[in-house]
């Protein structure tokens, strides 16, 4: 554990050293901020909550967060770093779970920003904070599943281009998985998919997390989520490391 | 004399190209070798093998009696590597890089600090200490390379092409350094120059085609032609074009 985080804290510096924070954390909270505000109608709902904020946050995360994964490991790659880190006294799972735990606690401080909301919708009235903090947790675990399937592709790739559209593609099936669009559609023709498919989505979980429901089976899916893609990761990382 | 690192049989094969051919040997401490061959003789593939970084297709080695298949961490622990190219992260800042590599070997505290002023001053790294490793010139970012092979002082060092791309100066440096170092350690490094082999090698080996052609001491080898460099060409060139 203490390698991985030595290799964390190593990352979490790296992406604050280049531009590559910044231009995130701005556009995040930019965007975020935005659609809450014009097509989330913040105002005009008149509910202190922050429910509109909630229902954008997967979305921007859906491209945001495959932009951060695609350089996790091609970029290594490119610069031969990868020989370096796997050639120093760490488990290949430990670095896989380093790079990771960079990236989440990277997407938490963006999150974090975006508490002038938490203070606006205090401030106009008397939200349950409760409801608040799960639908936060809610947005972090997504952003932990996005990050460990982009970081999973990013593993069996060299080309950042092929692991971004890649990335988002597969973090888009699950995410979408859910829909009513998918699930009628399904139910109609292949009712077993249609049960399949709503149990693999994600935004079904994050639905009751805004809601302020937490339940020991969202939070179980979420953390088997995160650890069948990093496993994956692994794999690819031990499997295409020297190509 | 018990041999650091041990070489056995080891293979690798890419599809249907073998790039490494049953190769065996063993370095023991206070040796140098320098690993010879021309480009593609499966040189940096046989260090990688050593360094745990490509899986063996066959065979195995040791690096202080550690499998680096079967026990890669612990085998990793007792070896500084330079990979080829001396890839570094070039955002960071010499200390931040060189303090990482210390942290990631275990190193904490006032230690890791001591280890990495001393890996500095031996790579003569401190003027550049706070500078992005981008913005350093080629010999700066090998010796940085270098530095962090040597931060933990390892029984152990595999260094590909340690001195490629430096100037004459600061080759005579890596050189004394490599020798300074010698009596304590088994080291390997692979090269072009073959004047350097003679320099600071007390035995050689030269590669072609994956297998080891010769194995001697560096005066043995220029013994048998006229010149070192003809011995290497006489050996490596296939036979039909010679």
């Amino acid at each position: 554990m203490r390698a991985a985080l030595t290799v964390a804290r190593r990352e979490l510096a790296g992406y604050f050293a280049t531009p590559v924070a910044y231009v995130f954390i701005v556009i995040f909270l930019v965007m975020s901020g935005a659609l809450t505000f014009t097509l989330g109608n913040f105002f005009g709902r008149g509910t202190a909550d922050l429910q509109p904020f909630f229902g954008f946050v997967p979305w921007l995360f859906l491209f945001l967060v495959p932009a951060l994964t695609m350089r996790l490991w091609a970029e290594e790659r490119r610069l031969g770093t990868i020989e370096l880190l796997l050639t120093l006294p760490i488990t290949q799972a430990q670095a896989v779970l380093g790079k990771f735990l960079a990236a989440w606690a990277f997407c938490a401080i963006a999150l974090a920003l975006t508490f002038p909301l938490v203070i606006t919708v205090n401030l106009l009235g008397r939200p349950d904070n409760g409801v608040i903090a799960a639908g936060y947790a809610g947005c972090l675990l997504t952003a932990g599943a996005y990050l460990a399937v982009g970081a999973a592709i990013s593993a069996l790739t060299k080309n950042q281009v092929i692991a971004f559209v890649l990335a988002v593609a597969v973090c888009f099936l699950f995410a979408a998985a859910g829909s009513p669009v998918v699930t009628e559609f399904l139910s109609v023709r292949v009712p077993v998919l249609a049960e399949l498919a709503r149990g693999i989505s994600l935004n079904d979980r994050l639905g009751n997390f805004a809601r302020g429901v937490l339940s020991l089976r969202d939070l179980v899916y979420f953390a088997s989520f995160i650890g069948f893609w990093l496993f994956a990761n692994a794999v690819a990382v031990d499997h295409r490391k020297a190509d | 004399m018990s041999a650091l690192i041990e070489i056995d049989r080891l293979t690798k094969r890419f599809g249907g190209f073998t790039a490494v051919d049953d190769v065996s040997f063993s370095v023991a401490r206070g040796e140098v070798l320098g690993f010879l061959g021309p480009n593609g003789a499966g040189k940096s593939t046989t260090m990688k093998m050593l360094a745990g970084f490509v899986t063996p297709s066959a065979g195995t080695a040791r690096i202080c009696g550690q499998d680096v298949v079967d026990r890669p961490v612990a085998a990793k622990r007792q070896l500084g590597y330079l990979p080829e190219g001396a890839p570094t992260y070039p955002e960071m800042t010499v200390a931040g890089f060189l303090g990482f590599a210390a942290r990631v070997r275990g190193f904490r505290g006032s230690e890791a600090t001591d280890r990495v002023a001393r890996a500095m001053q031996l790579t003569t790294l401190d003027g550049v200490r706070l500078q992005p490793i981008e913005t350093l010139s080629k010999g700066f970012k090998r010796r940085v390379g270098l530095a962090q092979s040597l931060l933990h002082d390892p029984p152990v060092l595999v260094l590909d092409e340690p001195t490629d791309g430096l100037d004459p100066n600061q080759k005579h440096e890596v050189r004394r350094l490599i020798e300074q170092m010698a009596p304590a350690k088994a080291i390997v490094i692979s090269t072009h120059i073959l004047e350097e082999v003679s320099a600071i090698c007390t035995r050689a080996i030269i590669i072609a085609r994956g297998k080891i052609l010769a194995d001697a001491t560096p005066a043995e080898l220029s013994r048998r032609g006229p010149s070192l460099d003809a011995v290497f060409r006489d050996l490596t060139m296939p036979k039909d074009a010679a």
